[in-house]
């Protein structure tokens, strides 16, 4: 039946990542040797990239369900509820392997990529995000990188016309040859009209649409299940180019089609293309798939069944359709000039048959690319948790604490991200309300008074030095800056970078992740709704540091009920709410001031965490207070000196009078804190409904003037700082 | 009064704008496909930002020699007003119904930032609720926004009175600081001789709200209510 267009050996079994008692569960569920058609389609379905193998197992350990959840993890994104019949459709995914080969491209079609799992389901996409991670500044590839992918998020994001309205960046060498770049797109649905991938009843048409299908990016997702090595940049062909206009258009037509009742199953073809979204189809569907490749668009000549199954070029969707709606559906992709092919059905025989020419190219049982592929529960050791590192053991700031901030606020890690943000349209579709820059993003849902917060966080050095405590941070961070903004924190995706699983020391950094972000999770009602897994981030043996990105997603029930982080009067009392102890271990302090990292990053109580973003938010919305920003990175000082730059209104900061050194007050990273600013009639009351939970408040500080003055030091003004704090990316990047 | 905002495969400010034209100018917008070959009755046209055709060979390039384009050109050498915005300002400079181009920026980079805009001309449909010497704040977002052309189109352009918008710094100062893009003059918008055809980069339909970051852009539609409604 099969044609063997080539020997099957060893070797062409290990080129396709397969491991050899892989390759035996194959030929058992086979009960054959495998055309090269098929090998390749199991090889990158059973990729780690596509059949999170090594993940699974503990993913399934996670909280997932919660009121406001329509759909958890497993489809193409999480979906949580509006109210009103509104939506939110979101995920995050890493596009880290091809970022680092190729960076404009690789950045851009990660973007394109998650756009796609959120418009699939019937959502107009109405905000991105991303998490980026890259090396050291001094790396002779950063700049480079920097620019490339800035650009590519930027080039790709601007051009569909979806604001790009959050995120973070870090620095650190341990990321010079694996940069992380992680994107996030929210889309709004109505919740009645919702699109899911199961292809559902038999004899029903398989219809392609979109760009034609050429070599671009075979074996993309093999490629992101691997480690690098000094080769890597050879692995260029298979970064795949993104086109973003094409994109709009697909946006576009797939939305007025499913304004129609014509789709029974929608699925964009990612990762490993044309085979996994068949696979996924099916398998969801309980069903068999029979394609002709012979109709599949094509850009190119020749190609062959191998080469268009694992084909990864980019803007394209699979679907079947109610075989009525065929005229209407080919119309609508015909006036948006886009390719609309029949190429398959649905079958009964749970087989995906893939014909070529008139061949069998494959003929698989589909179960075994989905459900039965690989599952490993990878043996893990745990890292012992660090010391606690007490504040009088951090020396002081040895030219004070306005220059020690300084110093921390013109710092590649704590510098102004503006050179990037200003490279995203942010404000395209008229309804960002809270732009970047601050705690949480605020986009308005069109039409109405609501709003949508989000997010994206994760501490790395935390996460290294404490897997669990860590994560657990990086899922209370985002949580508390949704509330920051005065939203309800509805649900997380997360992006699981590591190293190498198969080493029981980075498996277990995983299994302290998974374990932190249950507990945060189950604690805040936080649940996780999608997600995606990105292992073997390493080179040459030498792995990042682990690296959880949280996508937090809230809704701001009344717009003009919300908070930013810009100081706007003169003579407003500045409150800190939450436990101080002075926690600088793992701080941006340690590292910038003090040039060393070390002991237990800051703990996170989620009780009083829940306790003061409660008490934060109900703030926001009885109208107390429109000024509020966490602390968080480099403390209570680089906190309010954020607030006062945004606001371009000075601070006198007052003297601390406790029994911890003051260094460790202006600069400790203590957790679940926030600061908000509020005429000074009312600061007493709310130290006095803080501490009717159990919660600590002082007044820190009185806005005016021009500058951060701080007693016994020079004032800092606040175009000096403001200057230190801007002026080093562009710099950076101007400099050859 | 009639509006037309016109659809190009990839135009994305096209929502955008008809809110602002709906919201304040309180008349019906209608939404035109660029495969037409004739425009509705229609009193204002309207070519929205974003990234016509992939904005593929040259902003706004391809968009001057679609089928919708003819019937513009023809109307508007017949007096009804267009504005074009950022890509719509391309198209117009592409048609020629503007002189000049809009270049790279000279960053290189695209910006998307609120900019500081005098009003240099209060004289025209579109600014006739601004006075002369207003400072207003109006985002721009475009990577292709640094206007050229030569020096005696430039002295011609000035000597018309055909500069409607400089970028300018708070003050209202037109320096090369305040000039994000490296426009020869810091022009960020001009029009025709008659005073009907505006082309800017800066999107004006982005600050119409207080809750938006500030409504700097809503005398443009007022003015367009003002003189086209009556």
């Amino acid at each position: 039946m099969t044609t063997s267009d080539a020997e099957i050996t060893p070797e062409l079994v290990a080129e396709h990542g397969l491991k050899p008692d892989e390759y035996q569960r194959l030929l058992e569920i086979m009960g054959r040797t495998p055309s090269l058609t098929e090998l390749g389609i199991f090889s990158v379905m059973w990729s780690e990239h596509c059949s999170y193998k090594s993940s699974r197992f503990w993913l399934k350990t996670l909280p997932t369900s919660g009121k406001q959840v329509i759909q958890g993890p497993g489809e193409n994104a999480g979906i949580v509820d509006l109210g009103d019949g509104d939506c939110a459709v979101f995920k995050m995914e890493s596009h880290n392997h091809p970022s680092y080969i190729e960076p404009y491209q690789g950045a851009a079609t990660g973007v394109g990529g998650i756009m796609r799992d959120v418009f699939t389901m019937g959502a107009r996409p109405i905000a991105n995000l991303n998490a980026l991670r890259f090396g050291d500044p001094s790396h002779p590839k950063t700049r480079h990188l920097l620019r490339g992918v800035v650009g590519g998020i930027g080039g790709y994001g601007n051009c569909v016309g979806v604001p790009t309205v959050g995120g973070e960046t870090n620095f650190d060498a341990a990321y010079n040859n694996n940069i992380l770049v992680n994107a996030m797109c929210i889309g709004l649905a109505k919740s009645d009209k919702v699109f899911y991938s199961a292809a559902k009843g038999v004899g029903l048409p398989v219809v392609y649409v979109g760009s034609k299908t050429g070599r671009d990016g075979i074996h993309g997702a093999t490629m992101a299940s691997a480690e690098f090595d000094d080769q890597s940049d050879e692995k260029r062909p298979t970064v795949q180019v993104g086109d973003p206009f094409t994109e709009k258009l697909l946006i576009e037509a797939c939305l007025e089609l499913m304004a129609l009742d014509a789709i029974i199953a929608i699925q964009d073809m990612g990762a490993a293309g044309l085979t996994s979204s068949t696979a996924e189809m099916a398998d969801r569907g309980g069903v068999g798939i029979k394609l002709n490749l012979d109709h599949v668009p094509q850009r190119e000549t020749g190609m062959t069944a191998y080469e268009m199954l694992l084909s990864e070029s980019q803007e394209r969707m699979l679907m079947v359709l109610k075989p009525e709606a065929r005229e209407t559906a080919e119309a609508i992709f015909h006036k948006w000039n886009l390719n609309f092919a029949i190429i398959g059905q649905t079958t009964d025989t749970g087989r995906m048959i893939v014909t070529h020419k008139g061949q069998v190219k494959a003929d698989i049982p589909v179960a075994s690319l989905a459900d039965q592929a690989p599952l490993y529960e990878r043996p893990w050791t745990a890292q012992k948790p660090p010391k606690r590192i007490l504040a009088e053991w951090v020396p002081a700031a040895p030219e004070g604490n306005l220059a020690a901030l300084q110093t921390i606020m013109s710092h590649p890690q704590a510098c102004s991200r503006r050179w990037i943000w200003e490279q995203y349209d942010h404000m395209v579709m008229g309804d960002t309300i809270g732009r970047p820059g601050g705690d949480a993003a605020v986009v308005r849902i069109h039409g109405t008074q609501k709003a949508i917060a989000a997010c994206t966080d994760v501490t790395p050095r935390y996460v290294l030095a404490d897997p669990e405590m860590g994560t657990r941070q990086a899922v209370a961070e985002t949580w508390r800056n949704l509330s920051a903004v005065g939203a309800d924190p509805l649900a997380i995706t997360d992006n699981l970078n590591y190293g190498n699983p198969e080493r029981p020391e980075i498996m277990g950094q995983f299994v302290g992740s998974i374990k932190g972000m249950a507990d945060a999770c189950t604690s805040l009602d936080y649940p996780i709704v999608a997600g995606n897994v990105s292992l073997y981030n390493e080179t040459n043996g030498q792995g990042i540091p682990p690296t959880p990105a949280i996508g937090g997603v809230g809704l701001i029930p009344d717009s003009t009920r919300t908070a930013t982080i810009a100081l706007k009067h003169d003579g407003e009392l500045l409150v800190a709410i939450g436990r101080e102890e002075g926690h600088l271990g793992q701080s941006l302090y340690q590292q910038i001031i003090c040039g060393n990292l070390e002991g237990a990053p800051p703990p996170v109580d989620l009780g009083d965490e829940k306790k003061a973003g409660d008490l934060v938010r109900a703030m926001i919305r009885e109208g107390w207070v429109n000024t509020v920003h966490d602390i968080s990175d480099g403390g209570l000082l680089t906190a309010i000196a954020e607030m006062a730059l945004a606001g371009k209104i000075g601070v006198e900061i007052f003297s601390y009078e406790g029994k911890l050194p003051p260094h460790a007050i202006w600069f400790g990273e203590d957790q679940g804190r926030y600061i908000v600013a509020c005429g000074p009639d009312r600061a007493d009351a709310i130290i006095e409904r803080a501490k009717l939970q159990g919660l600590p408040a002082r007044i820190v500080g009185k806005s005016g003037g021009a500058a951060l003055r701080l007693a016994g030091e020079a004032d800092l003004e606040l175009a000096t700082l403001a200057k230190a704090h801007e002026g080093w990316m562009p710099t950076y990047m101007a400099s050859i | 009064m009639r509006s037309s905002v016109i659809v190009f495969p990839g135009s994305n400010c096209d929502r955008d704008v008809k809110v602002a034209l709906e919201t304040i100018t309180g008349h019906p917008v209608d939404m035109v496909w660029h495969q037409e070959t004739e425009l509705p009755a229609t009193d204002l046209i309207v070519l929205p930002g974003g990234f016509s055709y992939g904005d593929y060979l040259r902003c706004g390039a391809m968009a001057a020699h679609s089928p919708v384009m003819r019937a513009i050109v023809v109307k508007a050498r017949a007096g009804t007003p267009v504005l074009g915005i950022c890509n719509g300002f391309q198209m117009l400079c592409e048609t020629g119904l503007l002189p000049g181009v809009l270049m790279r920026n000279r960053s290189l980079n695209y910006i998307c930032r609120d900019t500081w805009l005098r009003v240099e001309r209060p004289t025209t449909l579109f600014t006739s609720t601004y006075a002369k010497g207003d400072v207003v704040s109006v985002p721009i977002a475009h990577h292709d926004g640094n206007y050229f052309t030569d020096i005696e189109t430039l002295d011609q352009l000035e000597a018309d009175d055909r500069v409607v918008f400089r970028y300018v710094d708070k003050q209202g100062q037109a320096t090369d600081i305040s000039n994000p893009n490296g426009s020869q003059r810091n022009i960020a918008g001009i029009c025709d001789p008659t005073g009907r055809i505006l082309g800017m980069m800066p999107h004006p339909e982005r600050l119409i709200e207080p809750i938006l970051g500030g409504t700097d852009g809503r005398p443009l539609f007022e003015s367009i209510t003002q003189n086209l409604a009556a």
